[in-house]
């Protein structure tokens, strides 16, 4: 089902506000939406909100035998669920191209950039593993889908605890210990730049009416050691090198705040259990 | 398992060139003759064929603009086109990616509100894998949308660069773009050196991406040399037949 295009005057009065440099919901250009983290009861589960963006992720584990060519290998796994409760764009069963860019960029954040160690998830080599599966579910999309997703699925790897497991002779069993947090490397975050007045402006964390609007859009995830894990930027109006790089400036400040959100909601969640 | 050396102490590469050159390159327009337009492109061994239909009247008459044309871009890569033969899935995300990136990248350079209501489509086939298929796809495309006489802004040229042990490579083969080394590919206009399309994984140091991108799009400008003089030499060789 298509999507409604947003009337003349909505468009007109978005792209009015920016050329005097405000934006419809009153931040500043480069400021992302209130973050909102809610854990769930158990270890891993997490809900993301993004201003009206919300996800919620699930973090899930269990033992199975890995691949013959790399048989030290736990694997890591992301399925990404876009229900049309989130928006009335999305079709169940249906792949959409939105929907292909988004899990595709979150499997390159996370996966390709080895923030999760998967040679830790290894329990007997060549016979049992750990298979960390990550179900990102999109609940309400209110723009900036990516950013959010990826906000969500890093936080409830970190908040996940897998079993304790020891090898008796052949066997494995489940002991009776603590569970155990996964080794994270670093934690990559995204962040979406939307651009408009033939790329004279850009904004940080579009909403849904100013990604229907924009002209192009460049998505960069980096970490707290200012690597850049990935970039993407798909058509969209044609761009400088100099404005992408100043962009990946702009991401490096806002990805330290987010990154200090996050640490700190997990921490008072700690506290709490 | 070894770790193979991508940098000599000498400063040649696996495949003995020097960081900054490309591979080199074969290309040849109108292969198909059924096709409006075609191009057979070669990156040293990536090997890719594209065909273009169009404009031409829409599939689906839900999705026809009624004032410009759909791009439709379709990828297939053949199974016996990496080293183990292995068949891809047709929903596979990473062909489905790949396609929606070329759609993307050709989106703003064609100017469809010339071809109203009707659609183009673009079928691409990698027929050898060894790194740069991306870049390739994007490249095959532009030549084979020209020989296909559809109104463009500008070529489009991409280009594979990264960073390979202590320096910035460009155009990355099959082995260093597998073996964990950042790349990024790159697709500019270039007359007016804008970018349409960057695509990069892999950690990168964010002090290093701008030498990187700086040297694919020096690779993207010598890309547009040989792409120009194809189709060059094929425009003046049909004048000339035309002529008699």
């Amino acid at each position: 089902m298509k999507d409604a295009d947003p009337s003349t005057n909505e468009r007109e009065f978005l792209l009015a506000a920016l050329k005097d440099g405000a934006r419809i919901d009153g931040r500043k250009f480069y400021d992302f939406r209130t973050l909102r983290l809610t854990f769930g009861a158990e270890y891993g589960a997490v809900e993301v909100q993004l201003g009206n963006t919300r996800v919620l992720a699930k973090v899930s584990c269990e033992v199975i035998r890995p691949y013959t060519d790399k048989p030290t290998e736990g694997f890591l796994m992301f399925n990404t669920e876009l229900s049309p409760m989130a928006s009335a764009a999305f079709e169940v069963g249906r792949q959409t191209d939105e929907e292909v860019l988004v899990s595709r960029l979150i499997e390159k954040a996370m996966r390709r950039s080895r923030a999760l160690d998967t040679e830790g998830l290894c329990i007997v080599a060549g016979e049992k593993v750990w298979s960390i599966r990550v179900d990102i579910h999109f609940l309400d999309h209110d723009g900036n889908l990516v950013d959010a997703a990826c906000i969500a699925a890093i936080t409830a790897l970190l908040h996940f605890r897998r079993p304790d497991v020891t090898v008796v002779g052949e066997d494995h069993t489940l002991e009776q210990r603590n569970p155990v947090p996964l080794s994270i490397h670093h934690i990559p975050i995204c962040t979406t730049f939307a651009f408009f007045n033939n790329g004279e402006r850009m904004v940080v964390d579009p909403t849904f009416l100013e990604e229907q609007v924009k002209e192009g859009d460049m998505t960069i995830t980096l970490n707290v050691h200012k690597e850049v894990c990935a970039l993407s930027k798909a058509g969209g109006i044609p761009m400088e090198i100099d404005q992408i790089l100043q962009c990946t400036k702009i991401a490096v400040v806002k990805v330290a705040e987010i990154t200090a959100q996050i640490q700190a909601a997990l921490e008072a969640d700690a506290k709490k259990r | 398992m070894s770790r193979t050396e991508l940098l000599s102490p000498e400063g040649l590469r696996i495949d003995g060139r020097r960081p900054a050159e490309l591979r080199k390159i074969t290309s040849t327009t109108c292969v198909l003759s059924q096709a409006d337009g075609s191009a057979y492109l070669e990156h040293g061994n990536t090997k890719v064929l594209a065909a273009v239909y169009g404009p031409r009247e829409a599939r689906h008459r839900a999705l026809v603009l009624h004032d410009r044309a759909i791009l439709n871009v379709e990828l297939n890569v053949a199974p016996f086109s990496t080293g183990e033969r292995r068949r891809r899935s047709k929903n596979d995300k990473r062909l489905l990616e790949m396609a929606s990136f070329v759609k993307q990248t050709f989106e703003p350079v064609v100017i469809a509100t010339l071809y109203p209501r009707s659609q183009i489509d673009i079928y691409l086939q990698v027929i050898q894998h060894d790194g740069g298929t991306l870049q390739a796809c994007i490249n095959a495309t532009t030549m084979a949308l020209i020989d296909a006489g559809i109104a463009m802004t500008d070529y489009v040229c991409a280009c594979t660069a990264g960073w390979v042990e202590r320096e910035a490579a460009i155009d990355l083969n099959y082995i260093e773009e597998s073996s964990d080394t950042s790349e990024v590919t790159i697709a500019m206009l270039p007359k007016s050196s804008k970018i349409t399309l960057t695509q990069m994984e892999s950690r990168l140091h964010v002090d290093k991406l701008e030498e990187v991108f700086r040297l694919a799009g020096e690779g993207c400008k010598q890309m547009y040399e040989v792409m120009d003089k194809t189709i060059r030499d094929r425009a003046e060789d049909l004048a000339r037949k035309m002529a008699v």
